[in-house]
């Protein structure tokens, strides 16, 4: 396995390098603790990184069909010189905001928003960067009617076809179909301290144990931290983030981020789109965990290490 | 698809009368009732009836293989990849260890929550990838996308049309992360199938929901929906308890999803291979530009146009016969 990138940061390297690898299998308390400061109120999100990578970012607005949701914020700004598309899901910080971004659960509107702003990308030849934090795609009549699974499938889809690079940062909590919509990219990343699941905590909790006070537990189970994410494959890289979390520093944690997403960028763009295309494609092909049991031999599991004996086997 | 004798229970009538309906526990074990109209049925007419009710036209669930054999023609198919089977990446626990639960699941019979294999319907070639919910629920973890990426590559490969059938909760929770992956691997593989212009016919059967529908499902060239069958991102239960909306009886029904124009028709079961097999004759493409070349230069005469179209393997047997003139060649020719 390739390390982990991890900035030009001196002493920071060696603390950062103990934290993340320290256990592979973290503690229930820790992958809480993760959970907790992925979702920290005070933590930075998409358009307090866009202000400061990109200060004259131009936000566009509207889906150009029924509205514009605000759970997603999407536009283009200057980024090392060249034209980059960003697409964010934004929490809100205080109680008014929260509702006016509806938590950051967009409907199809949203995806059909961050898919219009990707085809002006693909026009100007510009990079894609999502920035991704919601707990999930929002539940509800109308974005059912409006067609919400095909948003998101279609979102998908659209970046999977991109001829131009893309960089998707999980940067608080990724959680289900409402996350990965946007997580269609060349490099997949995640910051030291963001959740990457198909389910959020509560409503694992709802379904697999049928009572609302099991998150604790359920997040155990899933352990979606980043650095599991990262050892599964999921995550191509971890960004680290200031000693105590990002919430400490917003300036520097966007300088910290700045320093992945500049190099990254800069080797993605020196890829033939083509390849880049059939290499985005192989990356989401090969992920997975399954057994194969070849004719009265033993099982072999493809994808993640699992020491244990397969059951049966 | 040959059309079946439709058998109606005598039993039906009893759900006629004011009596209580049957309990279905106190039937033998194979006979059903059904939850609508309580007509009551045995199981050969069951099989008979493609698991619908005969009298209302209820749709029970169709396990994976026994809804292979129904789309086939002469319930004739090659069943593929049975070898993959799941792993515990996480090692996850909930209520009870995922190894158990698919250990269960296995025991019942059928290998994944996904059925593949080869088979012809209305007389054409093509792979068939059917989703069996009464695997943990259908829900699609790392073996359900690789055996589906695999089926896409397959149609591919030999430029034949996918048919897939959905029913599912969504991704399997117990693969976490890895199963929502899974999402982006059939999204992958309808990539596989778009570069080679091959159609992908998706059926939606009861349920299709989460990301099974937030991925392959909903994005089908060709999409027909079963009676009734929900197909919904967010199911209506999880609706109601996220925004204490009171939902219509029939939202995100097969039929009312029709109407809000995210499916192309709903087709009853006992239609559906007719149907499929039907529209693959509609999608076939014409026979390739070097057979109808090779034909029009022999109408010319030439010995050189002949022998080259005895030399293409692809030229369909009816063409060659009018080409090269005579009986079929001994071998039966191509398909």
């Amino acid at each position: 396995m390739k390390p982990p990138h991890m900035g030009d940061i001196g002493g920071r390297f060696r603390r950062f390098r103990s934290r993340l690898g320290g256990s592979a299998e973290p503690e229930a308390d820790d992958v809480w603790k993760a959970i907790q400061l992925a979702r920290h109120a005070e933590r930075p999100y998409p358009l307090d990184y866009i202000a400061r990578l990109m200060p004259d970012f131009e936000e566009l607005h509207g889906d150009r069909l029924q509205g514009d949701d605000h759970a997603i914020v999407a536009g283009i700004g200057r980024y090392h010189g060249r034209p980059t598309v960003v697409i964010g899901q934004q929490k809100g910080r205080d109680a008014e905001e929260r509702v006016f971004r509806n938590f950051a659960m967009s409907g199809p509107g949203g995806y059909r928003k961050a898919m219009r702003v990707m085809e002006l990308a693909e026009k100007l030849r510009a990079p894609v960067v999502t920035l991704i934090d919601t707990p999930g795609a929002f539940a509800g009549a109308q974005a059912e009617i409006n067609g919400q699974g095909g948003a998101i499938a279609q979102s998908m889809q659209t970046m999977m076809r991109l001829r131009v690079p893309s960089i998707a940062v999980i940067v608080g909590e990724g959680s289900s179909g409402g996350a990965l919509a946007l997580g269609v990219a060349d490099r997949v990343v995640m910051l030291e301290n963001s959740t990457y699941s198909v389910i959020s905590p509560e409503g694992a909790s709802a379904i697999l144990w049928r009572d609302a006070g099991k998150a604790q537990l359920a997040a155990a189970a899933f352990k979606p931290t980043a650095a599991n994410c990262y050892r599964w494959g999921v995550a191509d890289a971890v960004v680290p983030e200031p000693e105590g979390g990002a919430h400490t520093d917003h300036d520097e944690a966007a300088r910290l981020l700045d320093g992945y997403l500049s190099r990254t960028l800069r080797n993605l763009i020196a890829i033939p789109d083509a390849d880049r295309v059939r290499q985005r494609r192989d990356r989401f092909r090969r992920l997975g965990a399954y057994r194969e049991l070849p004719t009265g031999g033993t099982a072999i599991v493809v994808g993640v290490d699992d020491p244990r004996p397969a059951p049966g086997s | 698809m040959a059309r079946r004798q439709i058998h109606v229970s005598i039993d039906r009538l009893r759900g006629q009368r004011d009596e209580p309906a049957p309990r279905p526990q106190k039937l033998p074990s194979d006979d059903r009732a059904c939850p609508t109209c309580a007509s009551t049925f045995r199981a050969e007419e069951m099989r008979h009836n493609l698991n619908v009710c005969a009298a209302c036209g209820y749709h029970w669930p169709v396990g994976g293989r026994e809804r292979v054999a129904q789309l086939s023609d002469d319930g004739a198919y090659d069943e593929l990849w049975t070898e993959l089977r799941a792993a515990d990446p996480l090692r996850f626990v909930d209520i009870q260890p995922y190894p158990r639960r698919v250990e269960a699941a296995e025991a019942k019979g059928t290998t994944e929550a996904l059925v593949c294999a080869d088979a012809r319907i209305g007389g054409r070639p093509c792979v068939i990838a059917v989703m069996d919910f009464s695997f943990l629920g259908g829900s699609m973890g790392s073996v359900v996308g690789e055996k589906f990426a695999r089926a896409c590559e397959r149609a591919a490969d030999r430029g034949v049309p996918l048919v897939t059938v959905s029913a599912s909760g969504g991704a399997r929770m117990q693969e976490g992360v890895l199963a929502l992956m899974q999402m982006a691997k059939t999204i992958v593989g309808f990539e596989v199938l778009r570069d080679a212009g091959v159609p992908v016919i998706v059926v939606l059967a009861h349920p299709t929901t989460g990301g099974v529908w937030a991925s392959f499902a909903s994005v089908g060239d060709v999409t027909y929906a079963e009676p009734g069958a929900l197909i919904a991102f967010s199911g209506p239960r999880v609706i109601e308890q996220t925004t204490r909306e009171k939902l219509p009886e029939d939202f995100g029904r097969a039929e009312s999803q029709l109407s809000n124009g995210h499916v192309d028709a709903v087709v009853d079961r006992r239609e559906l291979s007719g149907r499929i097999g039907r529209l693959l004759g509609i999608l076939e493409q014409p026979p390739p530009a070097t057979a109808s070349l090779a034909m029009s230069l022999a109408q010319n005469g030439t010995e050189r146009a002949a022998r080259m179209a005895q030399a293409l393997p692809s030229i369909p047997r009816r063409l060659r016969q009018r080409v090269l003139g005579g009986e079929p060649p001994a071998d039966g020719g191509p398909r």
